[in-house]
């Protein structure tokens, strides 16, 4: 009778041992993702760079000196250099301070897809993972619809819907989000409930209230909360292609896929004005999905 | 077998019937009515459509008759694949689906091809390569492979093939040459995802205990890995890959408009831009169906992979 | 440690130092180990989870995993040092010199390959047969030297086509395939019922004897070491603490980890449990209970499993019913059933007068204090984002009880664990502690019976003896009333007054320890007494199935 308990308690008590050295406590956590931190220069990184991005979100005006908005058709399509660091594009437009504000409707746009599909997709796997029977088969027919479209195809119907702005944009990405987080959702939910420390509970005479709080939702919430933060640069990708294609906001506001759309017509002419912003979608999924894997491996801190 | 087969079609054809009906219902939804948001197109005012010329549209396109009388005439044209004729052109949607099938499939088809071939070299090599160093770099490479937006590829390897180096024709569809760079454009991410996924499979296959009787029968490292792990860890992948298909061809609206191919994807990008529905609910209906048939394969060739796997009618 | 053998040794490990590298720095496994194995000779590698056996082993055959420091001391095959060979000379000794037989058979073989062919790898990676067809046919024939029935038949199956057992003889199969004259098996019958695990060791046995070749036993199971092998060695914390004859290290063992061992080992012939008083009442009575699972088959249609065949018993205010059985024979299905986890299809299960199977479910809830269960798993039984005291709290605090951390303190102290444990998190304490919290946990809300659905079976014998002895003080200190759900005789005969016997689904034997033990009436019950290693011999040697 030598099963995966054994081999699980060993692990567990060769990193436990005595004093505790293999503590899960938050401070321990938390402690220990800092030390993780150090140790690694890509992870240090893409850190540092969601600082960075984080300081563009607060204030922009702080990094970019110049106006987004500001046209100089007499200084069109200038290469970089010490006055324009990114270059300008044909109307005159600096670069780096479109970047800047463009990285900012980005990441913003991305948290608010992966927060609406987060916020819906828990509510309805919850439900259908924990109350199961009709309502489970219901919720789960309809996602599996919804999976059956691309996700992409499924955003550009929804915008097609909804009207085309960045806003929208981000809606009908986080639209598309849903059936995946639901899925998951579920599938923990399920998990949670079939463990041996819920039977113990429900043998203990707790209540399916009381379950639900202490038991599924602090045992779900990690790796959910791990999915969303995986899903930000996807999120990301998918509006700015959205955006790529036309369907965000209208043209002099600076959106990184728009943007690098706009550049086309100057491939042979003038390389940073696709180059920079193309480079600030691919810098912001990068770092966030980085930080994401180094959570999915040591675990939430807060 | 062939039960399952036709168990899993009437399955796929309720999926279809749902997507449709869905897709029907929204339309409905939506405040507003489809006649003025197609007269006003993007930005224009609800105030500027003129009365007279919506009546007249939405009588021309049947929307002035009940709506469970509308739905009844969908659901049956759409079962004899009649989608009806485009808000934008009118022209049939059936006649211009098939005219943009062709060169998105042949884009489709090459990406998918690049996807397994590369993906799972990319698995293999980052798995297998004897210094750590370089199967993290193989692992990084895949890693950002998926973090670049792939409009923007596309747009690098224009300027770096076409107007660069000229290996490549920059723009159009027929040939191969052609073919070349939008295929890889659009398979980049899939490349990555693909390679992500099947190492770490192989990753953990490797460490199961058959693995280990292998090597105690003196079989070597490589043996082990190719003869043992690789079957092993296929299924997550090939899952994946079913599922990838749909996205490949929907990532086609992005990848013909970069390199200005004619297809589904350009096709798409104009019904989005025009609010043609009918349009619109043919492409879902398109991508529904070949989801059904992909991931009804996909289960088809399970078994053959890992005997353990029974097809259940369910 | 140095005892003289007339021939020299077919393996010879000499001071074998291993470490592993971990996040928090190397951490030794092996520090001195040393041990000799004759030709034919078959010797005993015992010791607890930890003790670094198993490592000893995979050195020997050059299959320590991937960050492992590289290993100090010798291993020598017929003279020959293994240590720092190129890997591509042990290839060559591994399957061809070195037969490993593993511990997990289900697991140990490819699950996507027929296992015909699992055989012939040996045979073709060695070159031992000429061409596919002949390795092939080479390989039928091992199957059928292996005990396997219908070899050719068996050699087109694939690994989860084959119960445990089978598994485990095609593996003997494949490690006796190049005719090896080492074999190394690693707890080759653990996860193996005890019925199946005597045939496969007597086969073991017979195969080495009759090829002389050299075995390696590497076990926890001090009883099937001494009764299967002519030497022990006994390892603890690393280093190997004792060597010698089987006999005199069983019988007069010179180090105190040893005597801990052999003290701890449950037996067969230690006095039962005390029985409860005869005047008692009944606590809880079990009519005719049945349950039924229904599963749908890939095929169509539907197999229904009668996984709990009317059974019934009695058991008295502080009695301890132990209820035994291989795998699949319904014995954790009932204690779902007991434990109204899960409902009875048929029967009544009568609690204090009061029918379990028919009471709404908010009677049910209060009802619950009265019964507690126990599970195997105690990692999985508490939740890892609760402390120890959060933990043992939480049926106090879904029946509203006051005074909560005096009471949690005291259960600490009832199932003597430190106060300061109470802050622990589960992930920090050992197997044997995490069992002692879920037994709090338990006893929390005073019940009057307890569910332990094998509760010590993950744990090591000397931790497992500590936790039965603490079940046997609180159920006199408290007069509680077990429903004791195990495979291992042994362990049952020291918690328990009353036995069970269950196969498939039914109640083969019922009545007092004593006399079951002492005189089985049912076939079944015997053939399990006799497979117990160590135990008496009642059924004569039978043929393997």
């Amino acid at each position: 009778m030598v099963t995966e308990t054994e081999v699980a308690g060993e692990a567990t008590s060769t990193s436990g041992t005595g004093t505790g050295t293999g503590t899960v406590s938050k401070t321990g956590a938390a402690r220990g993702w800092a030390r993780r931190v150090g140790r690694r220069p890509g992870l240090l990184l893409a850190v540092l760079y969601l600082v960075l991005v984080l300081g563009w979100t607060v204030a922009p005006g702080l990094f970019a000196g110049q106006d987004p908005l500001f046209t100089d058709p007499a200084s069109g399509l200038v290469p970089p250099g010490a006055e324009h660091w990114f270059g300008t594009d044909n109307l005159g437009r600096d670069i780096y301070a479109r970047v800047v504000h463009g990285t900012r409707v980005s990441l913003v746009a991305g948290l608010l897809a992966v927060g609406l599909a987060l916020a819906v997709g828990v509510l309805l796997g919850t439900l259908a993972g924990y109350l199961g029977g009709w309502l489970d088969q219901l919720l789960m027919r309809v996602v599996e619809v919804l999976v059956v479209i691309p996700g992409l195809l499924l955003s550009l119907a929804v915008v097609s819907i909804l009207g085309f702005g960045t806003t929208n944009v981000a809606i009908a990405v986080g639209i598309a989000g849903i059936p995946n987080f639901a899925r998951v959702v579920r599938a923990e939910v399920l998990r949670i409930r079939g463990s041996a420390y819920v039977r113990a509970a429900v043998a203990g005479g707790s209540r399916t209230p009381a379950i639900l709080r202490r038991h599924v939702l602090p045992n779900a919430s990690p790796p959910v909360l791990v999915l969303a933060a995986l899903d930000v640069g996807g999120a990301v990708l998918s509006i700015s292609a959205l955006s790529f294609l036309g369907y965000g906001a209208a043209p002099p506001a600076p959106e990184l896929g728009a943007m690098v759309s706009a550049g086309r017509d100057y491939l042979t002419t003038a390389w940073w004005v696709t180059t920079f912003p193309g480079l600030a979608i691919a810098l912001v999924v990068l770092a966030t999905s980085r930080v994401a894997r180094a959570l999915e491996r040591t675990g939430v801190p807060s | 077998m062939i039960r399952y087969v036709l168990v899993r079609l009437g399955n796929g054809l309720f999926v279809l019937w749902a997507a449709l009906t869905v897709s029907f219902l929204v339309l409905h939804l939506v405040p507003g009515d489809p006649v003025s948001v197609m007269l006003r197109g993007n930005g224009g005012e609800a105030s500027s459509v003129d009365p007279a010329a919506a009546d007249a549209l939405r009588a021309e396109l049947g929307l002035d008759r009940p709506v469970h009388e509308q739905y009844l005439d969908f659901v049956w044209r759409a079962a004899r694949l009649d989608f009806g004729t485009s808000f934008t052109t009118g022209d049939e949607v059936r006649a211009v689906l098939g005219r943009s099938l062709g060169p998105t499939l042949e884009l489709a088809a090459a990406a998918l091809l690049l996807t397994l071939v590369l993906g799972v070299a990319a698995a293999v090599a980052g798995t297998l390569l004897p210094k750590a160093p370089l199967r993290s770099a193989v692992l990084s490479a895949t890693v950002v492979g998926n973090a670049v937006p792939s409009f923007w590829t596309g747009i690098v390897l224009l300027q770096v093939f076409s107007f660069g180096l000229g290996w490549f024709p920059a723009y159009g569809a027929g040939d191969l040459g052609q073919l070349v760079l939008p295929a890889f454009a659009l398979a980049l991410p899939g490349i990555g995802t693909l390679a992500q996924v099947l190492s770490r499979s192989l990753r953990t296959a490797l460490a199961d205990p058959y693995v280990r009787t292998a090597r105690a029968k003196g079989a070597s490292r490589l043996r082990a890995t190719t003869a043992h792990a690789l079957r092993n860890a296929a299924i997550p992948a090939m899952t994946l890959f079913g599922l990838m298909v749909g996205g490949i061809v929907a990532g086609a609206v992005i990848t013909e408009t970069v390199f200005s191919r004619p297809g589904l994807g350009t096709l798409t990008a104009n019904a989005i831009g025009g609010h043609d529905f009918p349009v619109i609910r043919a492409l879902v209906f398109l991508a529904g169906a070949l989801y059904v048939l992909v991931n009804l394969a996909v289960d088809l060739v399970y078994p053959k992979v890992d005997p353990r796997i029974v097809l259940r009618a369910a | 440690m140095n005892e003289p053998t007339v021939s020299p040794p077919l393996l010879a490990v000499r001071d074998l130092r291993v470490s592993y590298r971990t996040r928090a720095g190397t951490v030794p496994a092996v520090r001195g180990a040393s041990l000799t194995v004759a030709a034919g000779e078959t010797v005993a590698l015992v010791g607890e989870s930890g003790s670094g056996k198993s490592s000893v082993g995979l050195a020997v055959l050059g299959l320590l995993p991937d960050g492992t420091e590289p290993v100090s001391g010798s291993v020598e095959l017929d003279g020959r040092n293994l240590v720092g060979l190129p890997e591509r000379a042990l290839r060559g000794v591994r399957g061809r010199e070195i037969g490993f037989v593993p511990q997990d058979p289900k697991a140990s073989l490819n699950p996507v390959q027929r296992v015909g062919a699992q055989v012939a790898e040996v045979l073709r990676i060695h070159g031992l047969e000429r061409g596919r067809a002949a390795a092939a046919r080479r390989a039928r024939e091992l199957l059928g030297e292996a005990g396997l029935p219908e070899p050719d038949r068996v050699a087109e199956r694939f690994p989860h086509e084959l119960s445990g057992g089978m598994c485990q003889r095609v593996l003997i199969a494949i490690a006796l395939a190049g005719r090896p004259r080492l074999l190394i098996a690693d707890e080759p019958t653990s996860a193996l019922d005890v019925t199946v695990q005597r045939h496969l060791l007597d086969h073991l046995a017979d195969v080495t004897r009759r090829a002389g070749t050299g075995l390696l036993l590497i076990t926890h199971d001090l009883a099937v070491a001494t009764e299967r092998a002519e030497r022990v060695a006994v390892m603890s914390d690393g280093r190997v603490v004792e060597t010698g004859p089987s006999a005199d290290v069983i019988g007069a063992p010179s180090h105190p980890y040893t005597r801990e061992l052999v003290a701890a080992a449950p037996s067969l012939t230690a006095p039962p449990a005390t029985p409860a008083a005869p005047d008692a009442e009944p606590l809880l009575t079990v009519e005719n209970v049945r349950r039924v699972f229904r599963t749908r088959l890939p095929q169509g249609g539907r197999q229904v499993t009668t996984a709990v065949d009317g059974v019934s018993f009695t058991l008295p205010r502080g009695g301890s019913l132990g209820v035994v059985g291989e795998s699949g024979s319904g014995k954790s299905t009932l204690a779902q059933l007991l434990l109204r986890l899960d409902r009875p299809d048929a029967g009544r299960i009568v609690l204090d007068g009061v029918d379990l199977t028919s009471v709404p479910a908010g009677r049910l809830r209060r009802l619950r204090r009265h019964v507690q269960p126990v599970f195997q798993d105690s990692y999985g039984s508490l939740d890892h984002t609760f402390t120890v005291a959060e933990a043992i709290a939480e049926p106090l605090r879904a029946f509203g009880v006051p005074g909560r951390a005096r009471r949690v303190a005291d259960l600490l102290d009832l199932v003597r664990l430190p106060a300061a444990a109470g802050a622990r998190r589960p992930t920090e304490l050992s197997g044997g502690q995490r069992q002692r919290v879920c037994i709090a946990r338990a006893l929390a809300l005073t019940p009057r019976l307890l569910v332990l659905d094998e509760p010590v079976s993950a744990l090591d014998v000397s931790v497992q003896a500590r936790i039965l002895t603490l079940l046997a003080e609180l159920r006199e200190e408290l007069g509680l009333a077990y429903v004791f759900i195990s495979h291992d005789l042994a362990v049952v005969r020291q918690v328990c007054d009353r036995v069970l016997v269950m196969r498939r689904g039914r109640a083969v034997e019922q009545g007092a320890v004593a006399d079951v033990f002492s005189g089985p009436r049912h076939p079944y019950t015997q053939e399990l007494l006799a497979a117990v290693p160590g135990g008496p011999r009642t059924v004569s040697e039978g043929a393997s199935p």
